[in-house]
């Protein structure tokens, strides 16, 4: 890129004047002339069949246009919720899985009917109405016990709970590193199923024509254009015929790349109706329904030399699946492939993932989906081959990094590390948090008998799905790539349009930065569109994994660059000038060496849509492009937590955090370090508060509302100092990476790496999440006695 | 069977025939068409739908419409005067506090009571002042920042026009 003044520079953004002022459009700001509103029964019960669904009353009640139960969906809908095979090749038991229930519900929640009615509350009474009889079936809740023979299971006629049971890498490949070792350790090491609870929930408004045979579809998505793909599908429609727009998002963590039921039972719905059809999904049945994350735990084992050289890992990931496949669910074991963190690991890495179905909610990515659950078993398994060996956790990790004359290195699974400097990273956290003073206030603290501890995370992240190669096999042939349409008007304005879609990351703002100053025209010139499959790009491939930047505004510039390229050829044209002899700089077209003979983006642009044009020029100014990157971008840094707990409470308190940061060369650097604010906070939370919790026996879920599920306030939050290195990517023209997730993959293992520390003079070697204040205090009173 | 209820909202006298379940909340995305107040959840915890009732913040999904009879209401549509935006909306623009934007109007209404009460408040008072209003987005950094400079705009330069272009900083 040339020198500019945009990019790199913290440009406010160009979203928030609609959404500070409370103009924003979220998808329930949204209505149709005539709509009808949808309520849906869900089953109250974790498993059990439908004995009788009896809706003589709702029929009757006031308001009520019509009761709908499976069967009524049975010729609007076709096929099974897709299951993409995403990192597990191979499946052992997918069950089918229709958007209503039919005989059998299997989690808390599942739809079993719907009602519409002329306005929400109507709807919601008459749902009351419903009489269901159920035959309670038991409920398959705990991961070992559903892999146990004889065990219940989560779908009656389901051959057993293995959804699968895939080996990456077998136990033998590390059997040498295992024998050589001076020491091994070994952990069992819990991931908590998470809620990720986006502010905004779900919702979606259909109007299908019933003339025209075209479906309109407003929902709240991470991923507009493959839920049209999969919700015209399922109808019988064309994808031309379905339009589907996905406004302002607000919030979505991964919680809103899938289709859900809803997003086939409403645009059915309105079919049947031939009215619009508006659902609003409420925060209980958010927490109840949308995907969850994480839900897993590690058996983990690792062989290390007396000195700290890391050998070899043996990893067998669990895999809460829940009662059915979410689509990208099998995306979660990417953590077995990322197990090797930034070390170098001689004796291999054996790994193997199992997914179990339970008879609780979908798991499906949330924010960092696999890597933070990599970054947090290798991060923990450091620092427990450091206490062993009795030594400084930073002197393990510098021994064993992958070095910056490495890179391009080929890891364990044959993925291929970009570039990194690890060593530079930590040094600079080392400094910001004082290590040093840091260790005498913990030996001076210690001897006052209090617990104050200080944990690393040297994580490293592979994102910017993704290298077709790579990728096609997880998207079920569609290669993930991304794609971008630069339309410059006769006035020389700037309209772009792009396949990803912001969910609160600022596309609007950065897409532009890199738009206006490739164009050399004031950033006022260009607009950016996304989030409606009718405008721009024939498709588009979503935001998620960190990929917006690296793959859409990649695709973006090198539209530009296309469009760049006509003009020189018009200008070359207008100047009587040969095009190579036309340079293009600060947003003019000039005669190499006679910068007075030039043509400014605009005069051009005009000139694109007249008549003298070089002969077998088409008119216009416009270009595609499709960016398939050649590799992952490898975003990586060093987190600091430094923590005390209290003693009499068990609370732990934050003191300071520290996050130094390398996504490559950074565009706006404000939305950078928001990324990392709310990344490191949700990984906070999930080190300290949050956890899905259902009942082992009933499976009820215990934390269905905002009440009980424990999201921090800004009363919980420390403050944090972040910096930055800079190392950019080689895999791309910008030499970007991701920031997206990066806080989030960080930040789980730096927390509890700091807890454990704190508590190691009592013995305590790990403490799995969330480390509530009344599960360290029993770890302490216990490891007390 | 219907009440009448009768409210100013942004300093519009509005009257409406509403049930007695109405939410406030409703009532003025539904009936008002200010769907600037937004819905986070169902149990009053999240703060998005927080307004001003008589100058009082509020969340309105706590109040039934019926309840807001005779009363002054301001929502986040009634921030900005004259094209020009109060100094609080101002600073979450400046100091980027919203990402997707969906808690942000329950924010600036909740900062803007907070400020009305404490024109200086420490960080901490900040923190425990929004505590009844939760962002999934910016770990809350940003939005802190963005009310301490408001508290500095406001209580420095009340007739400041501030002035902020995309480009500038």
């Amino acid at each position: 890129m040339a020198v500019s003044q945009l990019v790199g520079a913290k440009i406010h953004r160009r979203e928030d004047p609609r959404l500070i002022t409370g103009h924003g459009h979220y998808v329930d700001d949204f209505t149709r002339q005539s709509t009808a509103y949808a309520a849906f029964v869900r089953s109250p019960f974790a498993h059990a069949r439908i004995k009788s669904i009896d809706i003589t009353d709702a029929s009757k009640a006031p308001g009520v246009v019509g009761v709908y139960t499976a069967r009524d969906f049975k010729g609007q809908l076709a096929g099974t919720h897709p299951a993409a095979p995403a990192f597990v090749a191979e499946k052992k038991y997918v069950p089918e899985r229709f958007p209503i229930a039919e005989k059998e519900v299997t989690y808390q929640g599942e739809i079993v009917a719907a009602v519409l009615a002329e306005t929400k509350a109507q709807a919601a009474d008459a749902a009351n109405l419903i009489q269901v009889e159920y035959q309670e079936l038991p409920a398959v809740m705990d991961l070992e016990k559903a892999l146990e023979k004889g065990s219940p299971k989560a779908h009656e006629d389901g051959p057993d709970n293995v959804c699968w049971d895939f080996t990456y890498t077998g136990p033998e490949i590390t059997d040498a590193a295992f024998q050589e070792a001076d020491v091994v350790v070994k952990q069992r090491i819990l991931q908590n199923r998470l809620a990720p609870v986006p502010m905004e929930p779900r919702g979606v408004l259909a109007d299908y024509e019933t003339y025209d045979k075209k479906l309109t579809m407003w929902l709240s998505s991470q991923n507009p254009h493959f839920i049209r793909l999969f919700v015209s599908g399922a109808l019988g429609l064309k994808e031309s015929q379905m339009r589907v727009i996905s406004p302002d998002v607000g919030g979505g963590f991964g919680s809103k790349i899938s289709p859900y039921p809803e997003d086939y039972l409403v645009p059915a719905l309105s079919r049947i109706t031939e009215r619009p059809v508006k659902w609003t999904e409420t925060r209980t049945e958010s927490i109840q329904n949308a995907t969850h994350g994480r839900g897993q735990f590690y058996d983990c084992e690792v062989a290390a030399k007396k000195d700290g050289t890391l050998l070899g890992m043996r990893v067998v990931q669990y895999v809460d699946v829940g009662a059915y496949h979410g689509t990208f669910g099998a995306f979660q074991p990417v953590a077995c492939l990322m197990a090797g963190g930034s070390y170098k690991w001689k004796g291999g890495i054996s790994a193997r993932t199992i997914g179990v179905l339970t008879n609780k909610v979908p798991t499906d990515p949330y924010r960092g989906a696999g890597r933070p659950e990599a970054t947090h078993l290798v991060e923990r398994m450091v620092d427990l081959v450091a206490l062993e060996l009795k030594m400084d956790p930073v002197d393990v990790r510098r021994k064993n990094f992958i070095q910056p004359e490495d890179f391009p290195y080929t890891q364990n699974f044959g993925l291929v590390v970009d570039s990194g400097d690890y060593d530079k990273a930590l040094d600079k956290a080392l400094q910001l948090a004082g290590y040093q003073d840091l260790r005498k206030k913990q030996a001076d603290l210690r001897k006052q008998g209090r617990y104050f501890g200080i944990g690393f995370s040297t994580w490293v992240e592979l994102c910017g799905f993704g290298p077709s190669a790579a990728t096609a096999p997880a998207t079920g042939g569609i290669a993930l790539v991304e794609s971008a349409q630069v339309r410059v008007t006769p006035t020389g304005s700037v309209i772009v349009y792009t396949g990803t879609h912001s969910h609160g990351q600022g596309h609007e703002t950065t897409f532009s930065q890199i738009v206006a100053d490739q164009l050399g025209v004031p950033l006022e010139s260009v607009e950016l569109r996304h989030g409606d499959t009718a405008e721009g790009t024939a498709f588009g491939y979503g935001t998620y994994g960190s990929r917006s930047l690296a793959v859409g505004g990649v695709a973006i510039s090198k539209a530009t660059g296309k469009v760049i390229d006509k003009g020189k050829k018009l200008a070359a044209h207008m100047l009587e000038a040969a095009e190579e002899d036309v340079v293009f700089e600060h947003g003019s077209f000039h005669v190499k060496g006679s910068p007075d003979k030039a043509k400014a983006f605009g005069e051009v642009a005009f000139a694109s849509y007249g008549m003298s044009l070089p002969e077998g020029m088409e008119q216009g100014l416009e270009a595609v492009a499709y960016f398939d990157p050649p590799d992952l971008v490898w975003p990586f840094g060093t987190h600091i937590a430094v923590v005390e707990i209290d003693a009499e409470t068990g609370a732990t308190k934050i003191e300071k955090y520290v996050a130094v940061d390398d996504c490559g060369n950074i565009i706006n650097p404000m939305i950078v370090d928001g990324q990392i604010h709310g990344g490191v906070v949700q990984a906070i939370a999930q080190a300290l508060y949050e956890e899905v919790v259902y009942d082992n026996e009933t499976g009820q879920l215990r934390t269905g509302t905002m009440i009980d599920y424990m999201l921090p306030s800004a009363g919980e939050i420390p403050t944090f100092i972040i910096d930055k290195t800079v190392t950019p990517s080689p895999t791309n023209d910008l030499g970007v990476k991701g920031i997206g997730e990066a806080g989030t993959i960080a930040a789980s293992a730096a927390v509890i790496n700091a807890i454990c520390d704190a508590l190691s003079p009592l013995g305590i070697k790990h403490v799995d999440m969330p480390a509530s204040p009344d599960k360290l205090w029993h770890m302490m009173r216990e490891a007390g006695k | 069977m219907k009440h009448k209820v009768s409210t100013t909202v942004n300093g519009r006298r509005h009257e409406h025939e509403v049930e007695p379940r109405l939410l406030l909340v409703h009532h003025l995305r539904d009936n008002l068409g200010l769907t600037g107040t937004h819905i986070g959840c169902d149990t009053s915890q999240c703060g998005a739908c927080t307004i001003l009732v008589d100058g009082k913040a509020v969340k309105s999904c706590t109040m039934f419409a019926v309840q807001a009879e005779g009363k002054s209401l301001q929502t986040i549509e009634g921030m900005a005067k004259d094209g020009e935006l109060h100094p609080i909306q101002q600073a979450f623009w400046d100091e980027h506090g919203l990402q997707c934007g969906y808690c942000t109007p329950g924010f600036i209404m909740a900062a803007s009571y907070l400020l009305s009460q404490n024109p200086n408040p420490t960080e901490d008072e900040i923190r425990k002042g929004l505590e009844g209003n939760l962002c999934r987005c910016t770990g809350y950094v940003n939005i802190i920042k963005a009310v301490q400079s408001a508290a500095k705009t406001m209580s420095t330069a009340p007739a400041k026009k501030a002035t902020v272009a995309a480009g500038g900083n």
